[in-house]
């Protein structure tokens, strides 16, 4: 879905396969038997992934009993924690994505203009594997020990510069917190999705325009810009995803007052206790299988004209 | 991450991203004027330093004694807390299983599907990307209820942590899938396997002896890839409340902050080790290929 352009490195094996396909009945019978080895593949991602996609989007549309309803699904609209929840999500995954995709673009422009294969590069790169991918919980403490209310940001700030800003930390377990930490993570996100369309930007180009009289400006605004525009949009989405799906951080750093979707999830499936409601965690969870899917669709459709000249 | 890197984990771009990608550019950069070459160190000092900042933060924190001094009382104390062991056990297994199913699951669909059955490749592909279309926090819910079936009627088994390792299997399919399809299009499957299988060779043999060897980066960095999801993943062992690494560091942090971000501090130090291992065995591997295949 996200990889448009795979298979453009000529498969050698074509051939093989509209032979195996394409003959009589006893070639079709080998056909057959060759799709059979991927039955253990198939059936585990239909038992684990399939399957409980299932189950969400069969429960969103039923009672606690087993009757079809509407109910859970309406609420979505109607409930004001849950229209809030959505609002203060896509805010939230909007202004960091925006944040991270500026933030972390610069800083990919600056790694790629370095050398391909030093230790800048390599170090940067295995640093941000880590920080945007496999943080989560950490980076919460991460920030804790930074802004928290001993934090050495809060400490220096009050202690050494006697400026009260910093001082009350509880902004950090709040939504202002969240989108600290989450643009924290979403720079090395981008840098990663990002670098690969920066390499494909080739010398050639750079020098026709430069022969042509362009200056570096009209390079960007009439070639690099355009050429990196859909990777950037792309890039932009995939970041949009990664905070509206993230729950780790949030988790670990605020303990009261839900108000993203996937803490309200996280709420309904701890205490399921509320007569009649038992099924609204699974409504909000399929709002967001719907929203990662629309943007993830758009992605994919962005993703394949960005295949056409950055690959 | 968001936790999880789940994606929590985005996802990376094509191939395996940056992570596995070696850069096309290579050659000649175009040079720098002086007003770039400013503006490229502002922005790596000021981004850079905005990244180190709160690890910085950690260290310090972590190793705060009394009155100013530095002490690493935090960190023994790790030793000390006998959950924060088990858990640690506990998740250390659960990687080993994920790694070894991951790769029992992937590489030979994966090879037969490039030998024999070309054209599902693109439907392999497809369901092995569709974990990043859903959320880690959407699939607990879904599937709290096959662990309640499976904890109630396969015993102790089904009750056991370790049966994290399924899911912790599906999350990393899509970064696993692009690191060892990038090695897979590196060499030329179909061919190798059909001349080990044309001199006698089975399909585990094939396989196991002559594939995989061949592919040993894509294995180790989906294995690597595979390893940190575990050590980091927290959404689905806390929402179905099984102690893991990430579970009790959250647990504890509320009682000993020290503590917790002693061992978070230790962990991320320990993926960053891991992943800058995997680049530096993917870079000298494609260097040695250079050297000995200069024809191709």
């Amino acid at each position: 879905m996200t990889d448009t352009s795979a298979s453009a490195p000529g498969q050698p094996t074509a051939q093989t396969a509209g032979l195996a396909s394409g003959g009589a009945g006893s070639r079709r019978l080998r056909g057959a038997r060759n799709y059979l080895a991927l039955i253990p593949f198939h059936v585990y991602i239909a038992l684990f992934l399939i399957l409980p996609t299932a189950i969400v989007a069969v429960g969103a549309f039923t009672t606690a009993t087993g009757q079809p309803t509407v109910d859970n699904v309406t609420r979505l609209f109607t409930d004001e924690t849950f229209v809030d929840a959505f609002t203060k999500s896509i805010e939230l995954a909007v202004s960091t994505a925006i944040a991270g995709a500026i933030i972390g673009g610069l800083l990919a422009w600056a790694v790629v203009r370095g050398d391909p294969n030093g230790p800048l590069r390599q170090l940067v790169i295995a640093a941000s594997g880590v920080l945007a991918q496999f943080g989560g919980v950490m980076l919460a403490f991460a920030f804790l020990a930074t802004f928290g209310f001993n934090g050495l940001a809060t400490m220096f700030v009050r202690d050494a510069l006697h400026v009260d800003v910093l001082t009350d930390a509880s902004w950090l377990y709040s939504l202002t917190g969240l989108v600290v930490v989450y643009t924290y993570f979403q720079i090395p996100l981008m840098l990663i999705v990002f670098l690969p369309s920066l390499d494909g930007l080739r010398q050639e180009w750079y020098d026709a325009s430069a022969s042509l009289g362009g200056s570096s400006w009209s390079f960007w605004r009439h070639v690099g810009g355009p050429i990196l525009a859909p990777a950037f949009l792309g890039a932009l989405l995939l970041l949009f995803t990664n905070a509206f799906s993230a729950y780790a951080t949030a988790a670990a750093l605020i303990s009261q007052g839900a108000s993203i979707v996937t803490l309200q999830i996280a709420g309904s499936l701890q205490s399921e206790v509320v007569i009649g409601q038992e099924n609204v965690g699974k409504a909000l969870a399929l709002g967001m299988i719907i929203v990662v899917s629309l943007v993830m669709a758009l992605y994919a459709l962005i993703q394949r004209r960005a295949s056409r000249w950055v690959k | 991450m968001s936790g999880l890197p789940a994606t929590q984990m985005g996802a990376p771009a094509p191939e395996g991203g940056a992570l596995i990608v070696a850069p096309k550019g290579g050659g000649q950069r175009q040079r720098m004027t002086r007003g770039q070459s400013i503006a490229r160190v502002a922005i790596l000092v000021v981004v850079l330093g905005y990244l180190i900042l709160p690890l910085f933060a950690m260290l310090e924190f972590s190793t705060r004694g009394d009155f100013g001094s530095r002490s690493l009382d935090a960190f023994a104390a790790i030793l000390g807390k006998q959950d924060l062991i088990d858990s640690l056990t506990t998740t250390l297994q659960i990687a080993v299983l994920t790694v070894v199913g991951m790769l029992l699951l992937l590489v030979p669909t994966m090879v037969w599907t490039i030998v024999r059955v070309p054209r599902m490749r693109r439907v392999i592909e497809f369901l092995c990307l569709l974990p990043l279309a859903i959320p880690a926090i959407v699939l607990v819910v879904g599937i709290a209820p096959i662990y309640r079936f499976m904890g109630q009627n396969f015993g102790k088994i089904g009750a056991s942590p370790l049966t994290l390792a399924l899911i912790d299997i599906v999350l990393v399919l899509p970064f696993a899938y692009r690191a060892i399809d990038a090695s897979l299009r590196s060499i030329d499957t179909a061919t190798l396997a059909d001349a080990a299988r044309s001199l006698g060779a089975g399909w585990v043999g094939t396989i196991v002896q002559v594939i995989m060897p061949n592919i040993r980066a894509g294995i180790l960095s989906a294995s690597v890839l595979a390893i940190a999801l575990v050590l980091g993943e927290y959404t689905i062992s806390s929402l179905l409340s099984f102690n893991t690494l990430q579970v009790v560091i959250v647990v504890l942090g509320k009682q000993d902050p020290f503590i917790s971000v002693a061992v978070s501090f230790s962990a991320l130090i320990f993926g960053f080790v891991l992943l800058v291992v995997i680049a530096r065995v993917g870079a000298a591997r494609r260097t040695n290929r250079q050297v000995e295949e200069p024809a191709v």
